[in-house]
C-alpha cells in the first residue's frame, strides 16, 4: 500500500509524487458521483462537477451511524483480537494484539458486555418531509437536483457529536431537513436562496458533515420547511493561478479531493485538518478551521484570499484578490466562523504552494509532560516549529502504543524491546510518566535536515530523546483512524468525544492538569463506576500560546442516561477550560453546543455586533440553523 | 518524663477523663486521647518514632532554602522589585537585597530533628504535666485524604499560645505532614524560642504591612509557593490574634485571600480549608487576658516571661479538645459564585487587587470557616456553671447552681452546643470538679458558690471595683464560649423583650438592629439577617419557648423563663454598649483618636461603677469597647478619618 512508503524512505527524488500517493493512498475514495447536467460553466474550468471522492448518495460509501467509510472499522476478530478492517488506511487489515487488553484495563470494559446499534435506518421513524408544492414547482423549474428521500435527509440531519451518533444508533432525530438540494455551481445557489426567500423557507448549508458542535442539527422548533443545501456537487477547481499561487475553488470540494487535484498540477494548499477526508472548503471557512500543518501554511484565515458568499441580501465579495487591504474591518471575518448563519460560501480563492520536495516524520520522548511543554514553548519562541509538532501526554502515548500492529519479524520486536530498555532502564524514564512529541518536517531536503537538527537540539535541552520516525508517523496516522475507535467503544458501553481549546503558554500545564482532574472528579460524582480515560495533547503551537486537544471517554455501564451524564461532564470540562483562561474553541466552532458561553466569551457588545450583522444580512432568518448567536 | 509522683497525684482526674472520654452529643465516639499512649511510653521513643508522614501526591520535595530561592526568583517578586527600582530610581540589586532580608526574617527552616525535639520533649512534657489529657477527634482520615489530594490550609481557632504547635504535635502523633505555621513577628523578639519555633516550621509575618509592596509581594509569594508545591499544610489563625475573651474574633482576610489566590488563578486544582476547633477546659492565660482587657498592659513576649509562666504553671489545666473539622473544598465553595474572567486578562504574576465579588467571597469563606470552628467547639460543664453564676451574683446556693446548670445543659444541647458531659456523670460531680479546676475563679463557701472577687484585704473603693471586674471578666470569658451558640435565639429573646410586641415584623426589625450593633461582637454570616432570625425563632420553638404563626410570635408559659435567662445572658452586652454610646454622645464633643477612646470609656465606666450607678463591669472590657466602636463605624454613626 502506498501509504507505507511515507517518510521513512525520504530523499528519493520523486518524494513529491509520493506525498501525493500518500494522501490518495489513505484517502482513496470510490469516486462515483453521478454527474447531473448543469448549465454552469466556470471561467476556463472544466464543465460540470468533478467526480469527488464522496458520492452524492453518501450512504453508498459512508457509515450511516458512525464515522467514516463503511468498509473501515475496528472489530474484534474470531480470536478476540482487535483488527482494523478495509484497505484504505495503513492500519487496514492489521491485527492489534494489545488493544483488547488496553480497552479492558482502561475502561473496565469487557467483550462480553455488548450493546448493538440498530442494524439499519428505519425509514418509518423518520419525520415526514413537508414541502409545499409551489416551492417544488419553482425548484423543478431551476433544474437543480433534489431529494426528499428519508435516508438522504437523515444523513444531513447531523454531525458527529456523540449524542448525534447515539441518536442514530438508538433513536431518531425529532427534526430533520425536509428536502435536500444539490446545487452544482454558484448560480444554482443564488437561485435556491432566492426561492427560499420567496417562500420563506429555512436553509441549512451542508458541506462534509463532520461538525462536532451540533451545528447541523435542525432546530426542533423550526416550523418552516428546512432545505439542506448540500454543496458537495460544487467541487471543481475553477482555475489555478501559478503566478500568484492562488486557486479559485468551489466551496463544496472536500479536503482530500482538493489536495489530490491540486497535486496533479504540482501544488497543494497544505490545509490538513484531521477531518480532511470528508470536510469541505466551505465548511472550513464557515468554522474558522485549522490545519495540522498550519505552521507552514497557516490556518484558513491565513489561506483565504477571496470569498464569494450568497446571502438573502445578495452576494458578498471583494473587488480584487489581494494579499491584504485596509478597507475597514475585513468582511471575510464576518464570513469566517459564521457557521452557516449568514449565507452559503460558494467560491473561495485560496493560496497554494508547490508540493514539498521532502517530508520527514520524527518523534521525541520526554521524561514528563512538563518538560515536553517547556520544549514546545521554546520551539515556538525560536519560531522554528516544524510543519507539525504535537505533544501527547502519557495516557495518550499508552493509547497509541495499544494500537501498535503485530510486528512481523522477531528482529523488529527485539529492536522494540531494546529501545524500551534503553529509554526506561538506561535513561531512567518512567513509562507511566513519560510523554512523546511527534514531528512532521516538510520542505527542501537540505532545509528539512537542518531544521530537524535544530529542533532535536532544543529537545535535548529539555531532556528529550529522539524516538524515531516510525513513532512519529504512526502518531499522525492514528489521527485519521482514532475517529473510528469511538464506534467500537459504543459497542462496548464506552462513550467518548474530543474537544479542544487554545490557551496562553503560561497556563498550558495548569489547564491540562485541571481539566483532566475535573473530568475524573465529575465522573466520580456522577456515578461513573470506572475511572474515565481523560487525556490531552498539545497539538498546535503559536507565538503566544497553544492549542490543546482532549480526549475523554468512559464506561457507562450502570448509568441509565449516559448521554446526559456525558454532556454534563463535557459542560463541566468546558467551564473548567474557561476558568483556566482557555478559549471556547480553537477550531471546532461554537454551533449550538457551546452557544451558552458566547456572551461570556465575546461580551454583550460583541455579541450585539454579530447580531446586527445577522439582522442586516438575513432579516428573515432564512439561514435559521441557530448556530453561534 | 513526668515524675511518677506527679502523675499519680493527678491520676484520679485523669482516670475519669481517660476512661470516659465520652461526650454527650453525637460526636462522642469521635474523640481519642493522644496523651494516653504518651504517658505509657518514653519521650525518647516518641521522639525517635518512625515518622513517615502522608504527603501531597504532587509534592516535589525540597529544602526550606530552596523555597526561599524560588520565591526570590519568582516572576511575581521580580516584577515588584523591578517596579520599585524604576519608581525609586534604585538599583534592583539593592531592592533584591532587601527582599532577601525580608525572606530571611520571615522564612521557616523546618527541620524534622528540631520538630522531634521540640514536640517530643518540650511539648510532651509540658502537655503531660499540665493537662489531664489532650483529646482529639479521630476523624483524621479525612484530613489524611485531603493532604494527599490537594494543598491543605489548617485554620485553628486561637485562644492561647498553646495553639501554636498543638497541631504539629497532633499531626506528628498521627503520622501526617507537619504544617508550616504563620506566626506574629513578635515571637522573634524572644530569644531561642523564636528560632526554635522557626525550626519547628513557624514563619513570621509582620503585624501590618499593607503599605509595603515589597513585603507584601515577598510574603504572599512565600506562602503561595509553599501552597502550590504542596510543601506542607499551611496553618494560620483566621482570628489574627488570640481571642482574649474566648469569643471568636471577626476574621482577618489578608492571609486567607493569599492562600485562596492560587485556586482563583487555577494554579492548583483545589485547596482544602480545614476548620479546627481547639477548646480548653481552662485557658492558660486566663488571668493575663482579664488584666489585658482592663488595660493593664500585657508583658512583652520574652523567653524569661515564658519561663516564669512555666513556673506559674504548677496547676492543672484540664482537658484540651481538638476537633479537626471536615476539610472544605474551596472549589466547591466557589462553584458558580465567582467570575474568574479578570484573572484571565492579566498575566498571573502581576499583583492584582481582587475584584469586589472576590473580596466578598473571601469574606464569606472566612465567616463560614469561623462558624464551623464555633460549631465544633467543645464546651465544658464549667462554661455552663459560669453562665449561671454570672446571673446570680454575688452568691448562689450550690444545689440551685447544680439544678440550673443541668437545665442550661439541656438548653445548650437543644441549641446545638457540643458539651463534654458524659451521660453517666452525675451533675453534682461535674459541677464539683468544674469548681475544683477553676478554684481560682469561684469557690464553695457554706453551701454557696461565690466569686473570688475580694483582695486579700479591703482596699480603696477603686481597688475593690478592679478586683471585682477582674473576677467577673475571668468568669465572663468562660460564659463567652456559649455565646456564639446562643446568640441567634437570644437576640430574638431580647428583641421580644424590647419590643414587647407579638408582631413578627417588629421583632425582626429589632433583631436586625441588634444583629448589626453586635456584628463585631459575635460571628454572623454576612447578609443573612432574616435567616439568622428564622434560625433563632426555630431554636426557641424547639425548646418550647415560643410558638410562631405566619405573622406573630407568642411566648409560651415555659418560655418566659428561657427568654429572661437568654436576655440576661446578653444583658451585659446591651448595657455595656449603652454605656459606651452614652460616653460617646455625652463625653466626646469633637473628634478623638482611637487611642484616647479606650481609656476614655474605661474611666467613664469606672467612675459609674465606683458610684454604684451601674453594675455592668463588663463594659470595662477593652474588647467590648473596640467592638462597639467598630460597629458604629460600620453603621455610619461614627466616621473614621486619617489625620
Amino acid at each position: 500500500m502506498a501509504a507505507e512508503a511515507v517518510g521513512s524512505g525520504g530523499g528519493s527524488p520523486s518524494s513529491a509524487r509520493r506525498r501525493l500517493r500518500i494522501i490518495s493512498g489513505h484517502l482513496r475514495g470510490s469516486g462515483r458521483a453521478a454527474l447531473s447536467p448543469s448549465p454552469c460553466k466556470a471561467q476556463g474550468g472544466p464543465a460540470g462537477p468533478a467526480a469527488g471522492s464522496i458520492p452524492k448518495k453518501r450512504q453508498e460509501l459512508l457509515k450511516w451511524n458512525g464515522w467514516g467509510y463503511n468498509d473501515s472499522k475496528f472489530i474484534f476478530n474470531k480470536k478476540g483480537q482487535a483488527e482494523f478492517t478495509g484497505k484504505r488506511y495503513r492500519l487496514g487489515g492489521m491485527v492489534l494484539p494489545t488493544f483488547k487488553e488496553w480497552i479492558e484495563k482502561t475502561f473496565g470494559a469487557s467483550l462480553e458486555h455488548k450493546t448493538t446499534s440498530r442494524a439499519s435506518l428505519n425509514v418509518n421513524d423518520v419525520p415526514p418531509s413537508i414541502v409545499n408544492e409551489e416551492f417544488l414547482q419553482d425548484l423543478r423549474a431551476t433544474n437543480i437536483s433534489y431529494s426528499q428521500d428519508a435516508e438522504d435527509r437523515v444523513f444531513r440531519a447531523h454531525g458527529h457529536c456523540l449524542h448525534e451518533i447515539f441518536v442514530l444508533r438508538e433513536g431518531m432525530f425529532k427534526r430533520i431537513p425536509d428536502i435536500v438540494v444539490w446545487p452544482v455551481c454558484h448560480e444554482d445557489v443564488v437561485k435556491i436562496v432566492e426561492l427560499a426567500c420567496k417562500h420563506n423557507l429555512c436553509i441549512i448549508p451542508f458541506g462534509g458533515g463532520t461538525s462536532v458542535s451540533s451545528a447541523l442539527e435542525c432546530p426542533e422548533e423550526e416550523k418552516r420547511t428546512i432545505i439542506s443545501l448540500d454543496t458537495s456537487q460544487m467541487n471543481r477547481i475553477l482555475w489555478i493561478d501559478e503566478k500568484n499561487l492562488t486557486a479559485c475553488v468551489e466551496a463544496g470540494i472536500v479536503g482530500q479531493d482538493l489536495e489530490k487535484q491540486l497535486g496533479e498540477s504540482g501544488f497543494c494548499t497544505g490545509h490538513e485538518p484531521d477531518s480532511m477526508e470528508f470536510s469541505s472548503l466551505g465548511g472550513w471557512v464557515a468554522t474558522r478551521a485549522s490545519g495540522m500543518k498550519k505552521n507552514i501554511y497557516g490556518n484558513i484565515e491565513d489561506l483565504v484570499i477571496h470569498i464569494k458568499m450568497v446571502t438573502p441580501r445578495g452576494i458578498v465579495e471583494k473587488n480584487c484578490q489581494v494579499p491584504r487591504m485596509s478597507t475597514g474591518p475585513d468582511i471575510h471575518h464576518f464570513i469566517m466562523g459564521s457557521e452557516g448563519t449568514l449565507g452559503v460560501v460558494t467560491e473561495v480563492t485560496i493560496k497554494i504552494r508547490p508540493l514539498p520536495e521532502y517530508q520527514k516524520y520524527g518523534s521525541v520522548v520526554f521524561p514528563n509532560f512538563e518538560r515536553g511543554v517547556a520544549c514546545l514553548r521554546e520551539v515556538a519562541k525560536q519560531r522554528c516549529a516544524p510543519a507539525s509538532i504535537r505533544l501527547v501526554d502519557n495516557a495518550q502515548f499508552q493509547f497509541g502504543h495499544a494500537l501498535k500492529p503485530q510486528v512481523a519479524s522477531i528482529f523488529t520486536s527485539f529492536l522494540d524491546g531494546l529501545k524500551k530498555f534503553y529509554i526506561t532502564k538506561f535513561k531512567g524514564f518512567d513509562p507511566n510518566i513519560l510523554c512523546v512529541a511527534t514531528l512532521l518536517f516538510e520542505g527542501d531536503r537540505e532545509k528539512v535536515l537542518q531544521h530537524e537538527k535544530q529542533v532535536y537540539d532544543i529537545a535535548t535541552k529539555f531532556g528529550g530523546l529522539a524516538a524515531g520516525e516510525d513513532n512519529g508517523q504512526r502518531g499522525y496516522m492514528l489521527t485519521f483512524v482514532i475517529a473510528y475507535i469511538r464506534d467500537l467503544g459504543l459497542d462496548y458501553y464506552v462513550i467518548g468525544e474530543s474537544f479542544e481549546t487554545s490557551v496562553p503558554w503560561d497556563r498550558v500545564l495548569d489547564l491540562c492538569r485541571n481539566v483532566k482532574e475535573r473530568i475524573v472528579r465529575e465522573c466520580k460524582e456522577k456515578g461513573v463506576q470506572f475511572a474515565p480515560f481523560s487525556t490531552c495533547r498539545v497539538t498546535q503551537t503559536y507565538d503566544a500560546g497553544a492549542c490543546v486537544y482532549f480526549y475523554f471517554a468512559f464506561n457507562y455501564r450502570g448509568i441509565s442516561d449516559p448521554i446526559h451524564v456525558y454532556e454534563e461532564i463535557e459542560r463541566a470540562a468546558r467551564e473548567e477550560i474557561l476558568a483556566n483562561g482557555g478559549s471556547l474553541s480553537h477550531h471546532h466552532g461554537v454551533g449550538k453546543l457551546r452557544k451558552r458561553w458566547m456572551k461570556e466569551s465575546i461580551s454583550d457588545v460583541g455579541l450585539g455586533m454579530l447580531r446586527s450583522v445577522k439582522e442586516y444580512v438575513d432579516p428573515n432568518n432564512i439561514f435559521g440553523n441557530k448556530n453561534l448567536l | 518524663m513526668s515524675k511518677p509522683g506527679e502523675s499519680q497525684q493527678r491520676s484520679p482526674r485523669s482516670h475519669i477523663q481517660l476512661k470516659q472520654k465520652e461526650l454527650t452529643s453525637k460526636k462522642r465516639d469521635e474523640f481519642e486521647d493522644i496523651l494516653e499512649e504518651r504517658r505509657l511510653s518514653s519521650d525518647l521513643r516518641y521522639a525517635m518514632k518512625c515518622y513517615t508522614p502522608v504527603i501531597y501526591k504532587g509534592l516535589s520535595p525540597c529544602k526550606p532554602n530552596a523555597i526561599k530561592t524560588a520565591v526570590l526568583q519568582s516572576e511575581q517578586v521580580q516584577y515588584v522589585i523591578k517596579q520599585l527600582a524604576k519608581e525609586m530610581g534604585e538599583s534592583p540589586d539593592i531592592i533584591q537585597e532587601e527582599a532577601t532580608e525580608i525572606l530571611d526574617e520571615m522564612g521557616h527552616s523546618m527541620q524534622l530533628g528540631a520538630v522531634r525535639f521540640f514536640i517530643s520533649f518540650c511539648l510532651s512534657e509540658l502537655f503531660c504535666k499540665y493537662w489531664s489529657n489532650i483529646v482529639c477527634s479521630v476523624f483524621l482520615f479525612q484530613l489524611q485524604h485531603a493532604i494527599q489530594e490537594h494543598p491543605v490550609v489548617l485554620l485553628p481557632s486561637h485562644r492561647s499560645y498553646v495553639d501554636f504547635l498543638m497541631l504539629s504535635y497532633l499531626l506528628y502523633t498521627y503520622d501526617l505532614a507537619l504544617p508550616v505555621i504563620a506566626a506574629g513577628i513578635d515571637f522573634l523578639g524572644m530569644k531561642i524560642v523564636g528560632e526554635l519555633l522557626r525550626r519547628a516550621g513557624a514563619f513570621f509575618m509582620r503585624r501590618s504591612f499593607g503599605g509595603n509592596r515589597l513585603y507584601w509581594a515577598v510574603f504572599a509569594e512565600y506562602v503561595k509557593t509553599m501552597l502550590r508545591n504542596g510543601y506542607a499544610p499551611i496553618e494560620f489563625f483566621l482570628e489574627g490574634t488570640r481571642s482574649r475573651t474566648a469569643k471568636t474574633l471577626t476574621p482577618k482576610f489578608g492571609l486567607l485571600s493569599i492562600v485562596m489566590e492560587p485556586f482563583f488563578k487555577r494554579e492548583v486544582f483545589d485547596t482544602y480549608l480545614v476548620p479546627i476547633s481547639i477548646s480548653y477546659e481552662r485557658i492558660l492565660e486566663e488571668s493575663l487576658y482579664a488584666y489585658e482587657l482592663l488595660g493593664v498592659p500585657k508583658p512583652k513576649e520574652s523567653t524569661s516571661g515564658l519561663l516564669k509562666a512555666r513556673r506559674i504553671l504548677s496547676d492543672n489545666f484540664g482537658t484540651i479538645h481538638i476537633y479537626v473539622g471536615q476539610p472544605v473544598s474551596l472549589r466547591t465553595l466557589a462553584s458558580g459564585r465567582i467570575n474568574l474572567c479578570p484573572y484571565n486578562l492579566v498575566p498571573r504574576h502581576l499583583p492584582q487587587k481582587p475584584s469586589e465579588d472576590i473580596q466578598e467571597f473571601v469574606s464569606d469563606v472566612a465567616y463560614k470557616m469561623e462558624l464551623l470552628q464555633i460549631e465544633n467547639m467543645v464546651l465544658s460543664p464549667w462554661v455552663l456553671v459560669a453562665a449561671v453564676l454570672l446571673q446570680n451574683l454575688p452568691a448562689m446556693d450550690f444545689e440551685l447552681l447544680i439544678e440550673k446548670t443541668v437545665w442550661l445543659k439541656g438548653l445548650t444541647q437543644t441549641f446545638g452546643g457540643f458539651i463534654e458531659w458524659p451521660d453517666n456523670l452525675c451533675a453534682k460531680k461535674a459541677v464539683t470538679s468544674a469548681l475544683a479546676l477553676h478554684s481560682n475563679i469561684a469557690r464553695l463557701v457554706n453551701g454557696h458558690v461565690v466569686l473570688n472577687d475580694k483582695g486579700e484585704e479591703d482596699g480603696a473603693i477603686g481597688e475593690i471595683v478592679f478586683k471585682r471586674a477582674l473576677a467577673i471578666l475571668m468568669c465572663g470569658n468562660y460564659r463567652n464560649q456559649l455565646l456564639n451558640v446562643f446568640v441567634r435565639p437570644s437576640l430574638v429573646a431580647l428583641a421580644l423583650q424590647m419590643t414587647r410586641s407579638f408582631r413578627k415584623e417588629e421583632v425582626y426589625s429589632c433583631f436586625s438592629i441588634l444583629r448589626d450593633v453586635f456584628s463585631d461582637e459575635f460571628i454572623f454570616f454576612p447578609g443573612i439577617s432574616l435567616k439568622d432570625f428564622e434560625e433563632g425563632c426555630f431554636l426557641l420553638t424547639k425548646c418550647d419557648a415560643i410558638q410562631t404563626t405566619q405573622q406573630e410570635i407568642y411566648l409560651t408559659d415555659k418560655g418566659s423563663v428561657i427568654v429572661s435567662f437568654l436576655s440576661a445572658m446578653f444583658r451585659p452586652f446591651v448595657e455595656g454598649y449603652q454605656l459606651i454610646f452614652r460616653y460617646l454622645s455625652k463625653e466626646t464633643r469633637e473628634a478623638f483618636t482611637e487611642k484616647q477612646f479606650v481609656p476614655g470609656v474605661r474611666n467613664f465606666v469606672f467612675q459609674l461603677l465606683e458610684k454604684g450607678n451601674t453594675q455592668c463591669y463588663e463594659a470595662l472590657s477593652s474588647d467590648m469597647q473596640k467592638n462597639a466602636l467598630a460597629a458604629l463605624v460600620q453603621m455610619g454613626a461614627v466616621k473614621k478619618k486619617k489625620m
